[in-house]
């Protein structure tokens, strides 16, 4: 088993995202992470989901999903073909933000986002590892909430979506 | 302007013409009502059959789309109209088999509020169909319509289903239908590879054991002239799925029988024997396959295949062909060397003369005292025409029926192959009859199946469909009682049935009915069944505990097909 992003380019179709999450459904396949949002060209969306699974699931997961009509393409990578970022959030009270703190986050090319009366919002974009990393270390800092979204990724290949749409 | 502009539910039938619907199955209902009243209006260029079920009008669809390779259409109201539709989806589904179907909804300012008769057919079917769409304004239900029969129809076809709120069908809009001819997301199925025909042709030129297996892709694509031509210059064997049944003559010199759990001997068991396997059109289904850890692992196997999908999915594949198997069976055809496999082909009718002794001489000409369904079908050979449709329900009857008949034609075959619906028959047969009334159609069907969907003997009535039923009553549900005696020491649970008469039952639909219970009275049944200018229903009481074979117990190897 090993960790593959899988993209979908698609169209902006009511229930598409249904059409796709039930494919893993089916096969009782965990989504480890999942991020939607339109592409650069307008009406045209990329979904990109994270799974651990064995290639050859991956593979036809990836043939299923570009059975979906409205699917313009599917495919996948391995980690290593992709560049890729996650965006955690750290939610600590002011009380505890010390010079102990300050280096801490520092260290980890953290950034404090927004400073209300109570708590500071703290946030790092990088690999899970990394916000795992200072999340296991603010836990020591009081911290309330925690949120972390899936992967934005690129591939590295060289490839466009208008090379798929013709 | 406003004269120019009609009601969505015009739109709705107007479109269906367009289409060249010349048959559509329904059920009215409150959210179908606009449509139905429009039907009203061009009975005379559409027609229309009132089922008895919404299931019973999915199934004719598809038994109407299967024997004419067009499109089947239906039509139901929400909510329950639409759940009955679901067993007919996944069934076309996983059967390839085009259909629209349209279903009404609440109107649209009323979704989300568990209206009367609101479901969500749209999200229920999802899995079941190839493609759906709510629409909720009538400027989009013939644009919805154009695309859905585009997509049931290309490629590999399917089920669409179209939802249409009754806002949308009692609005008025222009009506301007545009056939739809493929849009940006629809994957257009690449031109067949040529490198990849070498690689094939290689491999079969080479070949001392080759060993074709077609299945119903070959009658979707319209390749069995080039099946047929592809066999007779290479001398292969061939034997067919459930559904490839009929895409080439069964008394072809290379047909050598069919494949899977109740298929021939020599075609499962020498699967493991062959060097190179050829599958057309087919998807290693399980049934067929047996064990995948012990099928054909000696085989360099060549998939001829439309859907992607499909390749590697379950059979680990040397060649795949991508592409439409006529083009990709026809540029073969020019690459592969004309050969004679006399002495492979040899090990097939040695076994098969095996088959004959231990199993075909038992069921077809039987020296115990009770009927068996297999000379009740080895009968009806004898009087059928070339052309005629065999429907068949999902057990027992269904197995000895496709091992006997005498198929002749493509699309004689109608069956439940994928799902194994039990009550598709029944209305599959009313369906194909009624796309040609004046074809023969055999819907062969057992005591538990007839009465999932008995109902629709009134749809025979009405429409005088001249099906000619012939029902094999062994007073159980045969298929899991062989189950239970083979693997569940004879415990017979809850499978026996008392059953009504049912020649009463047809009477009182007022069709022609006959029971045999005695071989003497068998042949002249049969006779007078096809001499019958209409539907005719002839029950045949059979052997109460007689059992299909061969057999591949499930999870057994194809090698280990028993033939008792
Ligand atoms: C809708 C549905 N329910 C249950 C089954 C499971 N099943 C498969 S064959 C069979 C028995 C069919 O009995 P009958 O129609 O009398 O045919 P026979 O096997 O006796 O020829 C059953 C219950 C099924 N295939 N479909
Ligand atoms: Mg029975």
């Amino acid at each position: 088993m090993k960790r593959y992003t899988i993209f979908v380019i698609t169209e902006n179709f009511i229930g598409i995202l249904n059409r796709i999450t039930i494919i893993f459904t089916r096969r009782g396949i965990n989504i480890d992470a999942l991020t939607a949002s339109e592409s650069r060209i307008p009406g045209i969306h990329r979904i990109t989901i994270e799974v651990t699974a064995n290639e050859d699931t991956v593979i036809q997961l990836v043939n299923q999903i570009e059975k979906i009509i409205d699917v313009i393409k599917a495919f996948y990578h391995e980690d290593e073909g992709v560049v890729y970022q996650e965006i955690a959030l750290y939610k600590i009270p002011v009380s505890r933000l010390d010079a102990g703190l300050e280096k801490i986050i520092r260290q980890h090319n953290a950034k404090i986002i927004a400073a209300e009366p109570e708590f500071v919002v703290l946030e790092l974009t990088g690999h899970k590892e990394q916000t795992q990393e200072l999340l296991e270390i603010l836990k020591g800092y009081g911290l309330s909430e925690f949120a972390r979204s899936g992967r934005v990724a690129v591939a590295k290949r060289m490839l466009t979506i208008e090379s798929f749409i013709k | 302007m406003k004269d120019m502009m009609i009601r969505g539910a015009d739109i709705v039938v107007r479109s269906l013409i367009a289409e060249q619907a010349e048959v559509i199955f329904g059920y009215p209902g409150g959210a179908i009502m606009p449509v139905y009243d429009a039907l009203y209006d061009y009975h005379d260029q559409v027609k229309h059959v009132l089922t008895r079920h919404e299931q019973g009008a999915i199934h004719a669809a598809q038994g109407y789309a299967r024997v004419s390779g067009k499109v089947g259409v239906c039509i139901a109201t929400s909510g329950p109209g639409a759940t009955n539709l679901i067993t007919g989806l996944a069934d076309a589904q996983i059967d390839s088999t085009p259909l629209v179907c349209i279903t009404g909804q609440v109107a649209a300012h009323l979704l989300g509020t568990d209206a009367f008769q609101e479901t969500d057919v749209v999200g229920i079917s999802m899995p079941a169909t190839k493609w759906n769409i709510q629409v909720r304004r009538v400027e989009d239900i013939a644009p919805a319509i154009a695309k859905g029969f585009f997509i049931a129809r290309s490629g590999r076809p399917g089920p669409v289903l179209i939802d249409i709120t009754k806002n949308a069908q009692t609005d008025f809009g222009e009506f301007n239908y545009v056939p739809c001819l493929g849009f940006r997301s629809f994957k257009t199925y690449v031109a067949v590879e040529k490198t990849k025909i070498q690689q094939a042709a290689e491999l079969i030129n080479k070949a001392e054991r080759p060993y074709l297996l077609f299945g119903q892709g070959v009658v979707l694509g319209k390749a069995e002239a080039e099946l047929k031509f592809f066999l007779e210059k290479t001398g292969i064997p061939a034997a067919s799925t459930l559904l490839g049944s009929g895409a080439l003559p069964q008394d072809h010199p290379n047909y050598v029988g069919k494949l899977g759990m109740h298929g021939n001997y020599a075609p499962n068991m020498l699967t493991n024997q062959c060097d190179v396997l050829i599958a057309v059109g087919m998807r290693f289904d399980d049934r067929v396959t047996g064990d995948l850890k012990r099928y054909a692992k000696q085989a360099k196997v060549i998939h001829l295949e439309l859907d992607p999908a499909e390749v590697n999915k379950n059979v680990k594949v040397e060649v795949a062909v991508m592409g439409d198997c006529r083009e990709s069976l026809s540029l073969l055809n020019e690459a592969v060397e004309g050969k004679k496999h006399d002495s492979w082909m040899g090990r097939f009718r040695e076994l098969e003369q095996q088959e004959k002794a231990e199993v075909v001489q038992h069921d077809i000409t039987p020296t115990k005292m009770g009927l068996t369904m297999g000379e009740v079908i080895h009968q009806v050979n004898q009087y059928k025409a070339d052309d005629a449709v065999l429907v068949t329900d999902v057990g027992q009857h269904q197995m000895i029926a496709w091992r006997y008949f005498n198929y002749k034609r493509p699309r004689t075959q109608v069956t439940s192959g994928g799902l194994g619906t039990m009550g598709f028959a029944l209305p599959a047969a009313l369906g194909a009859q009624l796309h040609d009334y004046s074809r023969q159609v055999i819907c062969v069907v057992g005591d538990g199946g007839i009465q999932m969907t008995i109902q629709e003997l009134g749809t025979i009535m009405q429409t005088k469909a001249p099906v000619k039923i012939v029902l094999l009553n062994n007073n159980y549900l045969g298929m899991v009682r062989q189950w239970q005696q083979m693997f569940f020491d004879k415990r017979y649970s809850f499978t026996e049935l008392d059953n009504p008469d049912f020649v009463k039952i047809a009477e009182a639909y007022n069709i022609k009915s006959q029971k045999v219970s005695d071989r003497v009275d068998l042949k002249e049944a049969i006779e007078d069944m096809f001499i019958h200018d209409g539907p005719f229903f002839l029950e045949v009481v059979v052997e109460k505990e007689d059992n299909v074979f061969p057999m591949i117990a499930t999870g057994c190897s194809v090698e280990e097909v028993r033939l008792s």
